[in-house]
């Protein structure tokens, strides 16, 4: 299977040059500690007095809302900064190796910053007997939603050299992507239009799709939801590269 | 090997490549000439399959590369304007990523590696970051990537820019080397490179191609090719000029230096004139006449001359538009 050496190959690259600069560390490090601040002092983990990790996990659309852009910015556009995409795709390979490949090690990259958080169910199971199964659901739900996220900052990558532009605009569109189904904009939008308006636009929500995750409900249709998105996504990020190659 | 026919390539309105058509085989070194923005890095992308053209064909090896352009892809090594890598690898990591995507591994793979690093002298900064690297060593890494897989195709584009001389020597010798057996197309700005390394030249002008041939046949487009220079000590400019006038075969003559002592005439032949005996015809007026001739040449021509002879008109009414 050469098509999977080559994502692989492309994988293993990508994910090595987030370890090589101290942004990995960088990201890392914040992100555990936003994810800590929201749990803790937002989401009052120990005033609920529940074993559970909902505090934990409300957050992580919010939290993910700049920090994944800030780890999909450089996907496409520095490679088109440095001119490595030259390189790149004139190496006996297809597009869609190449995207795939650089979005999973991104993506397994978030995987692996996730997994850090690890001290917080221990945290849990020491202090309570929480449901694991649904944490568990909470940390599929999230892997996914940190995925679609990352799929759409690829796509913004591709469509500029520059990764502030890029992050900005991912930061939009994952934000539209929250807001629509966040519950004071839903309320507002329900005073204005017919409820089966809002539902219909809040079903473009990842908050909609995200919440049964945490409650420990892993419906297909959520699923498909996020895994559309990521799809959807890399195809206009392998369109758009194909457009500018054009000219 | 490759064949191209009619290629075009449209920007807007603009048409960066406007019908070039060539063909190359293997054992040929085809120099890419033109001026900045003449259309040679758009051809050469083209080529490669980076993009698309917008009209016409082009086959490597027999496969289309716009149709199918993956075994066309894995018969060619190529160097990009400005020689890019990966700057957060070490020269190492970044050959074995591209090892691994030309699909070596294992003992394949480090034999690539350890072949191409020899070739490209990189032994020294093997296991330095890229971005560390000066100018030059930059541009042999990347340029061994493009070797790596021992390719019987070599699309190099600007592989001697910015280098200092004894490395575009190097650089060079190697072309020329792999030439033998190889098919390489590079393009240069540096016109002796061409005489030095290529088998065969083509200029490209605003998107066409405008010379194609050897640097001799391209040479002798020169309005001095085939002049004899003669340099005279102790002559009249006068005398000589009318001696030499006098013969049938002299169409022009110009008077390059008069330093009194010292006389350099250029004497330009007629079109008919044979290989040697022009030079021949004056060497014996010389002797007749007893001059003190210091020196006798027949001049190549300049391929500078023909490169400006063919692209300069061109540019300058291009600018007045």
């Amino acid at each position: 299977m050469s098509a999977w050496n080559n994502v692989k190959a492309i994988a293993k690259r990508e994910l090595g040059a987030y370890f090589s600069s101290p942004v990995a560390y960088v990201f890392i490090v914040i992100f555990l500690l936003l994810a800590g601040f929201f749990t803790f002092n937002v989401g009052q983990f120990f005033q609920i007095g529940e074993a559970s990790l909902l505090p934990f996990f409300y957050w992580h659309p919010w939290l993910y809302l700049f920090l994944v852009p800030a780890v999909g910015m450089r996907l496409w556009s520095e490679e088109r900064r440095q001119g490595t995409m030259e390189l790149l795709l004139t190496m006996p390979i297809t597009t869609w190796q190449a995207i795939l490949g650089k979005f999973l090690a991104s993506w397994a990259f978030l995987a692996i910053a996730l997994l850090l958080t690890f001290p917080i169910v221990i945290t849990v199971n020491y202090l309570g007997d929480p449901d694991n199964g649904i944490i568990l659901s909470g940390y599929i739900g999230s892997l996914l939603l940190a995925g679609a996220y990352l799929a759409i900052s690829s796509m913004t990558s591709a469509m500029t050299r520059n990764q502030v532009v890029s992050f900005i605009v991912s930061v939009v569109i994952c934000l539209f992507l929250i807001i629509v189904g966040y519950g004071p904009v839903t309320d507002l939008l329900t005073s204005w239009g017919s409820p089966a308006l809002v539902d219909t636009i809040a079903s473009f929500s990842v908050i909609t799709h995200f919440d049964p995750f945490q409650k420990g409900l892993i419906d297909l249709r959520d699923i498909v939801f996020f895994l559309s998105i990521i799809m959807f996504a890399l195809f206009t990020t392998g369109v758009i590269i194909r457009a500018h190659r054009a000219g | 090997m490759i064949k191209v026919e009619n290629l075009k390539k449209a920007f807007g309105t603009k048409y960066a490549v406007n019908g070039v058509s060539f063909a190359v085989e293997r054992g040929e070194v085809l120099g890419f000439l033109g001026p900045n923005g003449a259309g040679k890095s758009t051809t050469m992308r083209m080529i490669m399959g980076f993009i698309p053209p917008t009209e016409g064909k082009i086959s490597v090896g027999g496969f289309d590369m716009v149709e199918n352009p993956i075994p066309g892809k894995r018969l060619m090594g190529y160097l990009p304007e400005n020689a890019p890598a990966y700057t957060d690898m070490t020269v190492h990591g970044f050959l074995g990523f591209a090892a691994e995507l030309r699909g070596l591994s294992g003992e394949a793979k480090k034999k690539a590696i350890g072949g191409a690093v020899e070739m490209c002298f990189l032994e020294s900064v093997l296991h330095q970051s890229v971005d560390t690297l000066s100018k030059g060593y930059r541009h042999r890494t990347s340029l061994a990537q493009a070797l790596l897989h021992d390719p019987d195709i070599l699309i190099l584009d600007e592989p001697t820019d910015g280098l200092d001389p004894n490395q575009k020597h190097e650089i060079r010798t190697l072309i020329r080397r792999m030439g033998e057996t190889k098919v390489i197309i590079f393009s240069t700005h540096i016109l002796e490179e061409v005489e030095a390394v290529c088998s065969r030249a083509i200029i490209i002008d605003r998107g066409q191609i405008v010379a194609n041939g050897t640097p001799r046949e391209l040479k002798a487009r020169s309005e001095n090719a085939g002049a004899v220079t003669i340099s005279l000590l102790g002559a009249a400019a006068r005398e000589v000029t009318g001696k030499l006038s006098a013969l049938s075969a002299v169409k022009e003559i110009k008077v390059v230096a008069d330093e009194g002592a010292r006389l350099v005439l250029r004497c330009i032949a007629n079109k008919d004139q044979v290989n040697g005996a022009f030079s021949r015809a004056i060497a014996e007026l010389a002797q007749r006449e007893s001059w003190r001739l210091e020196e006798l040449r027949v001049e190549e021509g300049k391929l500078d001359d023909v490169f400006r002879s063919i692209t300069l008109p061109e540019t300058q009414t291009g600018a007045t538009q």
